[in-house]
């Protein structure tokens, strides 16, 4: 009788593997492994010629030429606008603004919405599963203004504890910084529930799917979020790439966030009046090009199905995760069962430093990303200096997860342990 | 990059423990990776009499470390302050690709900053409070 596993993917990964130039590089002479897609995803034909495209058949700068070719590339730009409201299906398309990736995104709600809302005494929630990105610009907003930031712990299981930040929310809360889902551990936060509780305490809430929007269906009218970022180097598209979210009534009400050209309306000796929203956010001549390619990313997600990429990684985790806990020595952190998380496996090897393993790895022609993946504060509540990460993407297949296995065992045989 | 040498001095680091009597001691870190690293001197007469080091991490950055106290033990510290970075390359015998360079210097700038009596490097007082 034949068994059927969460295993075996509806998805034709081979037919998506020949889309990706750089999977059929070799490293050292083996094939490689790429499991390393929290920290940067590898980018398909479509979205490499979309960019080829602009500079190869209508270049020209966005929103000043009147003439053909700047028109046709400020029409695909703002195309490109309008696939990823789709995507995260926004009442708006004013509501996107481009960004060069998520750290610019929190960046730009910290200055041209914190600095005008928190004051002395206010109080920011945040979780101890933040990436430095969504930490740092609160901590130091808070340093600046006075105010107070409470973190949420987590349980032994990487998961939220929830107790705790309900009782952090009642204490009275301005802004709740949350992420969707933990590049560190995996652990999808119950974002909508939390929203709705945080706004019934009077927080204003930003959600960091820089994990999320990659991987798994993100709608922000049904998150219920006020500000919602992302970037889309993580989500098959370029480098300098990526998305703000709002509420266009918070948006409407906010400061500028850079000063400069495009983002005005009119300009006098002695005032400035403001362009219209998404422009407002967007000074300078933007990273049009990147735009575009995460327009024809988005384009490519959604015709493979982000619910089927999902459901494939969440595949290769139920295939790898016992396998790496079988293996002596070897500790996995984060939720060790499927519900709630996504395709990031955190681990150790007893007696291997992080960065022994995946220079070990790194010959066998695995990358996985060893470090504090950016979350220093997280690996202290683990109590360790640093984990070895994999995080799999819909590319990946379980012939990569057995060379992951294998690089395992090969550490450990380097460093009889 | 892992030959017997390198692991035998991470598994069996020469020099390791607190040092009584230390006369010059410097602490550095690796945040990136999480290496620690504090070097120990005792030094008499310019002479470096005895040397010990405290750490953890990964086994690049333990084993140079552990490498150089044997180096440097007995030497003047004239000849301490000259021991660059080639030199300590060199002397683990195998290619460090870039990405672990740092790794395998920490022990050298933990060294450095001992034998120049320094508390923090120029520049980086901040980090060092």
């Amino acid at each position: 009788m034949a068994v059927t596993t969460r295993a075996e993917s509806r998805l034709d990964v081979a037919r998506i593997r020949a889309d990706f130039p750089v999977l059929s590089q070799t490293v050292r002479g083996k094939p490689l492994v790429y499991l390393d897609n929290a920290a940067t995803s590898q980018k398909p034909r479509q979205v490499i010629e979309a960019m080829s495209r602009v500079f190869e058949e209508h270049n020209a700068n966005i929103h000043r030429g009147v003439y053909e070719f700047s028109e046709r590339t400020t029409a695909v730009f703002e195309e490109a606008r309008a696939k990823v409201a789709g995507l995260i299906n926004a009442p708006s398309e004013r509501e996107v603004i481009f960004v060069r990736n998520a750290t610019e995104g929190v960046n730009l709600v910290a200055y041209a919405w914190g600095r005008d809302n928190l004051k002395r005494g206010d109080r920011i929630v945040t979780t101890v599963l933040e990436h430095h990105s969504d930490f740092v610009p609160w901590q130091q907003l808070a340093m600046e203004v006075g105010a107070e930031v409470a973190v949420v712990d987590i349980d032994d299981d990487g998961r939220l504890r929830r107790d705790q930040l309900s009782a952090e929310l009642r204490k009275g809360v301005k802004l709740l910084a949350i992420t969707h889902t933990s590049n560190g551990l995996g652990t999808v936060n119950p974002v909508k529930e939390i929203a709705a509780e945080a706004h019934a305490a009077g927080a204003t809430v930003l959600v960091d799917a820089a994990q999320a929007v990659p991987h798994t269906p993100v709608d922000v009218q049904d998150l219920g979020a006020d500000f919602l970022v992302f970037s889309g180097h993580k989500m098959l598209a370029p480098p300098g790439s990526g998305g703000v979210w709002g509420r266009t009534a918070l948006l409407e009400n906010m400061r500028p966030f850079l000063y400069g050209g495009d983002m005005i309306s009119r300009v006098t000796i002695s005032l400035t009046e403001w362009n219209e929203l998404p422009w407002k956010f967007e000074a300078g001549t933007s990273s049009y090009v990147d735009a575009i390619g995460l327009g024809a990313a988005v384009d490519y997600l959604q015709e493979v199905g982000l619910a089927r990429i999902h459901e494939h990684e969440l595949g290769l985790v139920s295939y790898v995760l016992p396998r790496l806990q079988d293996i002596p020595g070897v500790t996995v952190y984060g939720p060790k069962t499927l519900e709630d998380r996504v395709g990031v496996v955190s681990f150790n090897i007893e007696g291997i430093h992080p960065h022994d393993v995946a220079t070990i790895f790194d010959r066998e022609g695995v990358c996985v990303r060893a470090g504090h993946h950016c979350n220093q504060p997280l690996m202290t509540r683990l109590g360790v200096p640093a984990t070895t990460r994999a995080s799999f993407y819909l590319y990946n297949t379980t012939e990569e997860c057995d060379a992951l296995v294998g690089a395992v065992h090969a550490a450990k045989k380097v460093f009889g342990v | 990059m892992y030959r017997d040498y390198i692991l035998d001095h991470y598994k069996n680091p020469r020099n390791s423990g607190p040092l009584e009597g230390a006369t010059h001691t410097y602490h550095d870190s690796n945040p990136l990776c999480g290496d620690e690293l504090t070097m120990q001197l005792r030094i008499s007469d310019g002479h470096v009499d005895d040397v010990r080091f405290i750490g953890k991490g990964c086994a690049i950055s333990q084993a140079s470390a552990s490498i150089l106290t044997e180096e440097v033990k007995g030497k003047t510290l004239d000849e301490v302050k000259a021991i660059d970075r080639d030199h300590v390359l060199a002397n683990l015998g195998i290619p460090i690709s870039p990405a672990r360079v740092k790794c395998a210097l920490l022990g050298l700038k933990a060294l450095k900053g001992a034998a120049w009596g320094l508390t923090a490097w120029p520049g980086e007082e901040v980090k060092a409070k």
